[in-house]
């Protein structure tokens, strides 16, 4: 990409080998495209076929069928799926945006104020960045159940407000946006600090704010372990829980199982989030790197 | 009154803005944690609608784990068993995605190269990984199920029906497929971060000192590469410790015969139903240790490797 060093001087014999590497590459990258996209083209066509057209030999065919609104109205069928569909993005949005906001809040106070902890409060964050959230599952469970919090959105969202990876991303991209004279000129002018933080601050790191947002409402909508040990009751399933329900349908090859409904729901289950993203995907893909990895 | 205003302390801001964090850590995650270790001493456990314990019995949850028979499957350990079956559908996965993902890397950022189109690339094979691993599974379990599409190509052309998730080692491919399919395109572009982090005027002299491609990528981009490869590394292990969304779907709790069965899902199974704190806290603790030990052994491969490529490369010339 932004490399800019020329080979000058190239003979023949190097232009000859490049010319050949440049040609492997684009077969390579078609190849990891073609990789990346047939499953989604399955999913896209399978999702108009009937289950009798997917479930018997010799019907395959790679050519749309007429059966998706069918498929729809199957998988949409008795409401509980748009109700997995509402219950999702209830989780989502709000694990999102707490964990977004809080989250810059944190990395706002370790990087502009100086206190006594500050060292400790950002190493603590970073060694617990790396500890799997299951490896507590069995404590928070029973904390939830405790506390008559099973069936209830609460466990999912508010925890969101402690996300290690999300400050560690914050923190980077604000020691490069927002430099301390902003702030201090904002005190001048006799703004208080969560003034400061809310109405200067955050706008200028607004970008990195966007591309939190979606990768946490992503990893929330996508999210199927803690949810499943806390959401049994039929009103409260999130998408990935009824997903997984739907696997044993099919495999019992009894009559509620039905493959076009199958791949209509992973349909349903995805669209949200590729239509984000394709609109997205620049930042998305630009804000990877800038969480992980530290020169 | 001037000198006090002088001395204005912001440092309880700090504390203010960081407490909302540190709050909800200590009681969302932190307790239960220290919670998780604390059960893992205890018979403590669920039975239809009565409880049993907590009964303190010190390290007897870890000794069953290793010992009693109901822990135990065909003369192996189930813990050795799931920690063998995670490692090798990470390793099947994790290579070929180190494979693709160094390439991919090294396309992307070549200057000779100059590669058309790298936006478009980069966002198809970035795109699986935002995708939910449980919808990944089920599409995965449809399109090679006995009557889905891979079956129905095969048979159409002459050749046979198999059956993936009946066999060990076509499920494990399936489920390092998944893995590696949501995973390259991430790695990608972590290690293109890397390899666009370093110095370009050692690419220029390797180039003017007429050094050949095979040579800078040994000499100059591996062992510059290398700490965010052990990074890439570390986080692809954690990560892979952690599979359960994908084995649990597709291959129907680990089927068959356990081959697919992973750590996760091991404890998932004395965590959903009737829970048993006291096993389920003793898993957890081992998962803890097993994930700490082998980072650290991959981290200490990985650092202590940058000079064996030096080597390599200085007999080659």
């Amino acid at each position: 990409m932004g490399t800019t060093y020329n080979t000058t001087g190239e003979t023949k014999s190097s232009k000859i080998q490049t010319n050949a590497a440049r040609i492997f590459s684009y077969i390579f990258l078609i190849f990891v495209t073609f990789l990346s996209l047939f499953p989604m083209f399955l999913l896209l066509v399978n999702s108009t076929r009937s289950h009798m057209q997917l479930s018997q030999p010799g019907n395959f065919s790679l050519l749309p069928s007429t059966y998706f609104v069918n498929n729809i109205k199957l998988a949409t069928a008795g409401g509980g799926l748009t109700r997995g569909l509402l219950n999702s993005f209830i989780v989502a949005a709000g694990a999102s945006v707490l964990s977004t906001y809080f989250s810059a809040m944190t990395a706002y106070g370790v990087h502009v104020y100086d206190f006594k902890l500050k060292k400790f409060a950002f190493n603590f964050i970073m060694v617990v960045m790396m500890i799997p959230t299951q490896i507590s599952a069995i404590g928070f469970i029973k904390m939830v159940n405790g506390w008559k919090l099973n069936n209830t959105f609460w466990p999912l969202i508010i925890p969101a407000i402690a996300a290690p990876a999300v400050f560690f991303y914050m923190k980077q991209y604000i020691e490069g946006a927002l430099p301390m004279e902003v702030i201090e000129a904002a005190r001048v002018d006799g703004a208080s600090e969560f003034r400061t933080f809310n109405t200067i601050s955050l706008p200028m790191i607004f970008p990195a704010m966007a591309v939190q947002l979606i990768f946490a409402f992503t990893s929330a909508w996508n999210n199927y372990f803690i949810p499943s040990l806390i959401l049994d009751k039929n009103n409260v399933k999130t998408v990935p829980i009824l997903i997984a329900t739907l696997r044993s349908d099919v495999a019992s090859g009894g009559s509620a199982g039905d493959w076009g409904k199958v791949y209509m729901t992973v349909l349903i289950a995805i669209i949200p989030v590729v239509i984000v993203y394709i609109f997205v995907s620049k930042h998305i893909v630009g804000g990877v790197a800038l969480g992980a990895v530290k020169g | 009154m001037k000198k006090k205003h002088k001395l204005v302390s912001y440092a309880k801001w700090g504390y203010i803005f960081i407490a909302p964090f540190f709050i909800v850590y200590a009681v969302a995650a932190l307790w239960p944690l220290i919670s998780t270790f604390y059960y893992s001493f205890f018979e403590y456990r669920e039975q239809g609608l009565n409880t049993v314990g907590p009964n303190f019995v010190g390290l007897k949850n870890y000794v069953d784990l290793f010992t009693t028979s109901s822990y135990i499957n065909n003369g192996t350990n189930q813990l050795f068993i799931c920690l063998k079956n995670t490692m090798i559908m990470w390793i099947l996965g994790a290579v070929p995605q180190f494979v693709f993902s160094l390439l991919l890397a090294v396309i992307f950022t070549s200057a000779r190269l100059r590669i058309k189109g790298q936006r478009f690339f980069k966002t198809v094979i970035y795109m699986p990984n935002l995708i939910m691993a449980a919808s990944f599974a089920l599409l995965f379990f449809a399109i090679f199920s006995p009557i889905g599409p891979i079956n129905q190509i095969m048979m159409n052309s002459g050749g046979e029906q198999i059956l993936f998730f009946q066999r060990p080692l076509s499920a494990r491919l399936l489920v390092a497929g998944v893995n590696f399919l949501m995973w390259f395109g991430n790695t990608t572009i972590l290690l293109m971060a890397g390899i666009m982090g370093i110095d370009q005027s050692l690419f220029e002299a390797a180039s003017i000192d007429g050094a050949t491609s095979i040579q800078v990528f040994g000499r100059i981009t591996m062992p510059l590469l290398m700490p965010i490869m052990v990074y890439v590394a570390i986080t692809s292990l954690i990560g892979g410790l952690q599979m359960f969304d994908v084995p649990q779907i597709l291959t129907n709790r680990g089927q068959p015969n356990n081959t697919c069965k992973t750590l996760i899902i091991f404890l998932n199974g004395y965590i959903s139903g009737n829970r048993n704190y006291g096993v389920a806290g003793a898993i957890s603790v081992l998962i803890f240790i097993v994930t700490g030990i082998l980072s650290l052994i991959v981290y200490k491969t990985m650092v202590t490797n940058p000079d064996k490529p030096k080597k390599k490369a200085k007999k080659g010339v």
